[in-house]
């Protein structure tokens, strides 16, 4: 099991130094995924005032690192494509923060970029796998399905109607947060509770806009040592925890409907950081559904199981509220092109250092990050600190 | 083939080749560990609690009961088109074992079906070769 | 760039404890890839004596970490799945390395299943990567026509008749070592010379004999510290030193055809190690090709560019030479389900613990294990020493 010593050892050794989208993000069907990648590496190298040249480590998902790594021109001594969906890119600092304390890289670039609204393809399913026998013939197809399943298991266990009314507030106080941030999809349309409740279903008990945007994007991550980040154009946002893991793959194979493994990575990035959660200013928590954040706020150990719901009572996740989540306006109302973990680094990065304008906190000195993949199956946490 | 048939169709794999054939046959096959004496889904060779191969098939009963379930308004799939609203469900088999299915022969409204109601096993054919086993209120 | 003194540090820090293949390799239509996975996981845990409740790091490519781990009913803290083709299973080892080191996990698992044989369903490609667009249209589908395109740069700058007499070198001396291991695919079948230059031609310059097997195999790698090595049931095989990267996905990207990644990857996992080639017992290099043979012995620096043809002549690399290479009969005569990588580090692991029989090396102390992925595009090095 993981050693906490060892990891404490190494918090706060890497920060992270760049972070950025691709140049437009929402709908770009004149771009590829490929180029969405490309530029936001660039702009994510840009934003740390560090060569292409120096990327000596080249992290991603979705794509093989020969891709990306080839169609930027860059030549790495360690590379990581460890995939399990959205969570990716978030466990991928964990996995440069060892690659980089063991020496293997100085400077490793994460990238994502996808055409989730423009795709010209469908990749083929492999049909040994256990979803496209056991699920997939049932309709069991496609995020919106899995979680909806998931989400009536909470409701039965913690009450349909304060459940119902939790992803209620969870989607309107994220929509608020969108309507401060002028690259989110849904910039200028607010959401009433009214109209919440009364759009279409998708999947039953999830309305529309329980459900992520589906959108076109890009982003990239550079780290490097927190020596090294002295040097950098922004100076760094260190590293101070991080963790990762998984229980399932398949749904029904999930051992808990209302449990994540975030209850396991939420406390070790935590301990490994010294840290508990009232020390944070900020959550950005991957909110593929509203069920996702009452789940993972319970598994992470912000509220016990069944109390998301008081937790979120009241707007307190709203612009002026209490506890701050998912500042950017989420994968909810922000952009969510398919693989999103990466965006909740990008924007918990960005509010400690201070250059989010309208929608920027009073405070924000610790940051965490939460990724989830599959069908709540991959979680990776991560806890950040400005200098 | 059902005529136009247009749904995901399952291709048998080694490991699941029987799991098939039982379906066809009106039977609802389960892998089980001899040593563990413990029923599992989906079917392995090699048991996932203590991986020895001592493991067998044994027919479960077809009851169960729910343990979640939705109810999908936009398709996943062109094939769900016409489908729609349709009860993808997750369900607890009597032996244990939990596994994906969609509940049948029940109007599509959460106030009609509910968590943890009876529902017992019926199969759909869908080819020559596969039957689908769904679920129905008991 | 890679920094020497943090990887001269952790060097012999992580130990190999158990390999193993899955139960039958060759030709298994009876059992499906993640079935092999299996097998191979849970006897090469049978070898280290270590329960699989005790894994807590799963290394795997092909698939997802998801479903290997899914399917053994194994829930990992640290889930690495990079996949760059036939050397990921190699750079998983310093993947592991630098998270056991950074205490993400204690018991590293690897595993490996292809049904290259038997497969019933092949993944469909996606449109949008260069190869579908700029190489699949022309007929350059798959390794051979690849690698052969390769060679023939080779020929042309080092002589036709050389090379040529070194590819049926390698091929003849690799056939002898599958004649000493009854698991190889042509233990039961030795080839002449003769036979070598009057075989069928795949894509010339290459005959058949000079293109590996296409079987069905499992395989998988158990990894801990130094520290816990000491109790499992054999003990360690050190890892002194381990080194990846790439620089081209493509062929038509590659900078130099007759030089691989291995000229950094070798180095730099020597150095990590602090020994020379000269203190090498054993090479185990993965020959997906004899070509690859050839370019990569000159890439890792055993000899210098142009030079192989000479360095293998007269079966110096066959039993009984004076450099054992591809002990087991390797890729090419042995087994190669699609991505070999993993079984070189197997043979190295058992030359270096005196377990492989007939074939056994009088003295065998110090090994390299060496993967290539792609098309010649990633290499990964690792040198191993048994205590």
């Amino acid at each position: 099991m993981p050693v906490m010593d060892k990891l404490k050892a190494i918090s706060g050794s890497i920060a992270i130094v760049g972070v950025a989208e691709s140049d437009n993000i929402g709908r770009v069907p004149e771009k590829g995924p490929m180029e969405l990648h490309a530029e936001a590496g660039r702009n994510a190298l840009a934003d740390a005032g560090i060569d292409k040249s120096e990327v000596d480590g080249v992290f991603t998902a979705g794509y093989s690192t020969y891709d990306i790594a080839e169609y930027m021109g860059i030549t790495p001594h360690f590379t990581d494509s460890t995939s399990v969906g959205g969570s990716s890119f978030v466990i991928h600092i964990a996995h440069a923060m060892a690659a980089i304390a063991a020496g293997y890289c100085e400077v490793a670039l994460i990238t994502h970029g996808e055409s989730g609204r423009s795709n010209r393809a469908r990749a083929g399913g492999n049909p040994g796998l256990a979803g496209a026998q056991y699920e997939a013939p049932y309709g069991i197809m496609g995020a919106p399905i899995g979680y909806s399943l998931a989400a009536n298991r909470y409701m039965h266990q913690y009450g349909e109607d304060r459940t119902r009314e939790a992803m209620a507030n969870i989607a309107v106080s994220t929509r608020k947060w969108a309507n401060m941030n002028e690259k989110a999809y849904f910039y200028d349309t607010p959401m009433s509770f009214d109209e919440y409740h009364d759009s279409r279903w998708v999947s039953w008990p999830f309305h529309l806009p329980d459900c992520c945007l589906v959108t076109d994007a890009g982003a990239a991550i550079v780290i490097t040592s927190a020596e090294r980040a002295k040097s950098t154009k922004k100076g760094g946002v260190n590293v101070l925890g991080v963790a990762e893991g998984h229980d399932h793959s398949v749904l029904h194979q999930m051992p808990d409907l209302t449990r994540t493994w975030g209850r396991h990575t939420g406390p070790q990035a935590l301990e490994m950081a010294g840290l508990s959660h009232d020390d944070l200013d900020l959550a950005m928590i991957y909110d593929s559904f509203t069920y996702t954040v009452l789940a993972t706020l319970e598994s992470l150990g912000f509220c016990g199981p069944g109390e998301g719901p008081d937790f979120v009572a009241d707007q307190r996740t709203a612009p002026g509220g209490d506890f701050p989540l998912n500042t950017s306006g989420g994968g909810l109302s922000y952009t969510h092109p398919g693989m999103y973990g990466i965006f909740t680094v990008v924007e918990a990065v960005r509010q400690l250092r201070g250059e989010t304008g309208q929608r920027q906190l009073d405070t924000c000195e610790l940051a965490m990050a939460h990724g989830t993949g599959g069908t709540l199956s991959s979680t990776g946490t991560v806890i950040l600190a400005r200098d | 083939m059902a005529d136009g048939y247009n749904k995901p169709i399952p291709i048998p794999q080694p490991e699941s080749d029987n799991y098939w054939e039982g379906a066809k046959a009106g039977e609802l096959r389960l892998r089980k560990c001899d040593d563990c004496n413990q029923a599992y889904f989906y079917p392995r060779n090699i048991c996932p609690e203590c991986g020895n191969n001592n493991t067998s098939w044994i027919v479960a009963s077809g009851n169960a009961k729910i343990h979640t379930f939705a109810i999908v308004h936009r398709p996943p799939h062109p094939g769900f088109m016409d489908d729609v609203p349709y009860v993808p469900a997750i369900v607890e088999l009597e032996e244990g074992p939990r596994m994906a299915t969609q509940i049948i022969n029940v109007e599509a409204d959460p106030s009609v079906i509910s968590i943890d109601m009876a529902v017992k096993v019926v199969f759909e054919s869908i080819t020559d070769e596969i039957s689908l086993p769904k679920f129905e209120p008991a």
